[in-house]
């Protein structure tokens, strides 16, 4: 197809300190799977949101359909047909999913009008859905319909999708890509951002790859391999992470029967789970979202104390213990919220640096902190783990997710832990600073640590795990020797199977 | 069109120039309305911040004033604040305040007629003592029912007035009193009295207090790991729990800070200025109190500041009530205009302003 859907000519825009685009510039065919590559703080978010009237350009020019297009509002945007899935979702747990639509709506149908049309527009496109289940019941998979489908009621010229399918299992990944093929052929253009260069290859038609603001190239993803595309999006040859067959030692810490009730309505209790892990080992533990994955990483890093012997350390109970008792032992976590939780959003990086720091780095004397240490620790984390910013005052908000990342993850290896839980430590970070944590995490096993990752990025964890398990409604599989796993046999674990049959139902 | 944009880092230079730029906004919009209102201007404004410091003619008397009413403003502002910024909002300083006079003055008449050095530090300690046990209901509450702490604090202040007036008019009056309601006069005796400690000054014990507290809450905050805990507690409650921060703990932490600190400056303030303990010694400085510690910014720095411009439009105020005739009512508005620019102006410190561009949409 030629009919040029969307044109973007030298779009500009500023932020203090940074220009996050700079004269941007291509286009977009009716009916075009594009991609959109860029590594963290390439500009690609700032560019989506012009394009969806969530930020202004301070230069430059879009033409939709042949007409100027400069959007002051979302609401502009999506009634000249331009829709957009967000990386995280914006849906009321407590609501049902058509009633969640129609507060997304400009001139919301009657009730029954709508479940007809959500029910219509879900089989259309081979996406099950029950418009009268509450959203709080959904899987994430399940969820992210909800959005696909609310965009799809408008009947969009242009879907833009970020990050679609960091959170589905591959049977999802399948269903998605079978529905935005449909889109296309359909006519509709999809601009689809995405860190996993498989999946742009898979599905897109063209991508344009961004670097720091700026268009480096645009090519056929699909006559390019994974590795030229990520070279592009680095600009320099990638660190592929390196990993020797590693010798295990004695079991660590231990799971055994452990039971934790879930602290809120729509949180996954964690059921009779056992595992353990041995020195120098890294379990991966894979599962979709909101399986347990939070309440794990609580019960290990002791924010939710359990009773004593159901986690042992060394042979020793500590069930009981809380999170500072856990690090003098050894045990640290780095959680996947990282504003909010991993770090405080306000605060500098040396005040985030103490958090977790204070007791295994000795920052805190008589309950005085000794602030230089505290900064001396910081900046070593820092340096030791290439985070950009302009230095350790800088607050933890001010850094972009990748960075921030980084610092979270340095901050707990480079205390030297002998049991490190990860959840989800490169979710949203780039290529090169995923290759660089994933291969901090294998340096530290091989240093003897045990590590514990738990994440829903499946390639991920096939790259650094010696043993796989999955998380599913809270219960923990038995684990797999990693190698030689299929994604077949992945899937079944994952257990994503049955839920798209009964939803049919 | 003007347009708010959220500043990655709150500027450090606005912090700081937020405050002036709001008085000077109060003065000219204060100074309209008093124009309206058919008075000078400027006459009203040099009586309201100049007049109470440095006029020949008041400041003998109005002077003193400014210590007398900044001090225990202060020294119950700044146990508020620490329990502000963890997000425990104990809005009943009010109460433990009056209970802790109460329980202050009781000790002090216990001993009467002693002379002791020792009467008046066992009346500040018992002061403290009984702000803290009134600050510990709504605590424990707290912890143990998961009550909300916003309520108990504050219905304990309508207890705690009810107490006092039961107390002033019975248990502790004074018998020589003529069955006036009221303790006896706890200056009249050495062992009891918090007298003025340089003359002309207002300085008195609970002051120093004040002082004492504004410095050692600062060093609490920036260098001790509980200053840090609070802060953090406040700011992200998940990445507190997560860096091993005991809520409960620092509920009751919190809640005691603000109870000794007000209990103290309750029995200050009924040993000092108000001399005796009667049913309306307390001039509603606990309330107050909880705007002093807003308007600092929840820092100990600022609350010392905020404390001492507080009492300036207070002295002010009732100056320019006295001499140039303006209504009350225009006085509370002025004070009114002060918080809401200072206030107001705070959203400069975390946004910057653009100049929206018009563009053909």
């Amino acid at each position: 197809m030629t009919d040029r859907l969307l044109t973007i000519d030298g779009l500009t825009k500023a932020y203090p300190g940074v220009t996050a685009n700079d004269k941007v510039s291509f286009g977009i065919d009716a009916g075009e799977v594009h991609a959109l590559l860029g590594e963290n703080g390439a500009g690609k978010s700032t560019l989506v949101k012009m394009i969806y009237g969530l930020v202004r350009p301070d230069a430059g020019a879009m033409t939709l359909m042949g007409n100027a297009f400069a959007p002051p509002e979302p609401r502009v945007a999506r009634a000249a047909g331009v829709a957009m899935v967000f990386q995280h979702f914006s849906l009321f747990e407590a609501l049902t999913v058509a009633e969640n639509i129609t507060l997304g709506m400009e001139n919301p149908p009657k009730h029954r009008e709508l479940s007809d049309r959500i029910t219509k527009v879900s089989h259309d496109y081979g996406l099950p859905l029950d418009p009268e289940r509450l959203v709080g019941d959904l899987s994430a998979g399940e969820r992210q319909r909800v959005e696909i489908i609310r965009c799809l009621l408008q009947d969009p010229k242009l879907l833009i999708m970020d990050e679609p399918t960091s959170v589905l299992t591959p049977q999802e990944v399948e269903v998605l890509f079978h529905t935005l093929r449909q889109l296309s052929s359909e006519g509709t253009a999809i601009l689809y951002i995405s860190h996993k260069l498989e999946e742009i290859r898979d599905i897109c038609d063209s991508a344009t790859i961004l670097r720091h603001g700026v268009v480096v190239d645009t090519c056929n993803p699909r006559e390019k391999s994974a590795r030229e595309l990520a070279e592009m999006m680095v600009g320099s040859a990638l660190h592929q992470p390196l990993r020797d067959a590693p010798e295990l030692g004695n079991v660590v810490l231990e799971l055994k029967e452990l039971s934790v009730p879930s602290a809120t309505q729509f949180g996954t209790s964690l059921k009779s789970v056992n595992m353990t892990v041995r020195a120098g080992e890294i379990l991966g533990i894979g599962g979709v979202a909101g399986n347990g994955q939070d309440e794990l990483l609580a019960a290990l890093s002791g924010e939710t104390p359990s009773t004593p012997d159901t986690v042992t350390f060394d042979g020793s109970n500590i069930g009981n213990l809380g999170p500072n008792a856990r690090r003098e032992l050894g045990i640290l976590a780095a959680p996947e919220e990282r504003l909010g939780h991993a770090a405080a959003p306000d605060m500098s990086l040396t005040e985030n640096a103490l958090l977790t720091g204070a007791i295994r780095k000795n920052l805190v004397k008589k309950g005085f902190v000794n602030w230089g240490a505290t900064r001396a620790f910081a900046k070593q984390v820092i340096a030791d783990f290439d985070v950009r910013t302009p230095g350790a005052r800088t607050a933890a908000r001010a850094l972009s997710g990748g960075n921030l990342q980084k610092f979270v993850i340095g901050r707990e290896v480079l205390q030297d832990p002998r049991v490190l839980v990860v959840n989800q430590p490169t979710w949203g970070v780039d290529a090169s600073a995923a290759a660089q944590i994933r291969q901090s995490l294998m340096d530290l096993a091989a240093k003897g640590a045990a590590v514990i990752v738990i994440s829903q990025d499946l390639d991920e964890l096939m790259e650094v795990s010696d043993n796989f398990c999955a998380l599913n409604e809270g219960h923990l599989t038995r684990p797999h020797p990693a190698k030689g796993l299929s994604v077949e046999e992945i899937g079944l674990m994952l257990g994503g199977m049955e839920e798209q049959e009964t939803a049919h139902a | 069109m003007l347009r708010l944009e959220k500043r990655p880092v709150p500027s450090k230079a606005w912090t700081i120039a937020t405050p002036i730029l709001a008085v000077l906004a109060t003065m000219v919009a204060g100074g309209i309305m008093f124009a309206v209102l058919g008075n000078d201007p400027v006459a009203a404004i040099r009586t309201i911040f100049w007049d109470p410091l440095f006029s020949e003619q008041f400041a003998a008397f109005s002077r003193p004033q400014l210590l007398v009413k900044a001090g225990p403003l202060i020294l119950i502002a700044i146990g508020l604040s620490l329990g502000f910024r963890a997000g425990i909002w104990n809005i009943g300083a009010e109460g433990q305040y009056i209970m802790g006079a109460i329980a202050g003055a009781a000790v002090g008449l216990a001993f009467y007629p002693a002379s002791g050095w020792y009467v008046f530090p066992l009346m500040v300690i018992a002061g403290a003592v009984g702000g803290f046990l009134w600050a510990m209901i709504p605590a424990i509450l707290r912890t143990r029912f998961n009550t909300n702490e916003i309520l108990v604090s504050l219905l304990l202040v309508y207890v705690a007035e009810h107490i006092l007036s039961a107390m002033s008019f019975g248990l502790l009056r004074n018998p020589e009193g003529h069955g006036f309601p009221g303790s006896r006069s706890f200056n009249e005796l050495e062992a009891t009295a918090n007298p003025e400690l340089i003359a002309n000054s207002g300085m008195h014990w609970g002051v120093v207090a004040a002082f004492i507290a504004v410095i050692y809450a600062y060093v609490l905050l920036t260098r001790h790991l509980i200053g840090y805990q609070i802060t953090l507690a406040g700011q992200s409650p998940r990445a507190a729990r997560f860096g091993g921060v005991n809520p409960n703990a620092l509920v009751v932490l919190c809640f005691a800070f603000a109870g000794v600190l007000a209990g103290a400056a309750g029995l200050f303030e009924v040993t000092g200025p108000a001399k005796q303990l009667t049913e309306n010694f307390g001039q509603g400085y606990g309330y107050t109190a909880i705007i002093v510690a807003f308007l600092g910014r929840l820092h100990p720095i600022g609350i010392l500041l905020a404390g001492l411009l507080m009492a300036l439009t207070y002295i002010g105020g009732d100056l320019a009530q006295l001499m140039l005739g303006l209504p009350a009512p225009a006085i509370q508005a002025f004070q009114g205009m002060l918080l809401f620019f200072l206030l107001a102006m705070d959203v400069l410190s975390n946004f910057r302003i653009r100049l929206k561009k018009s563009e053909a949409a």
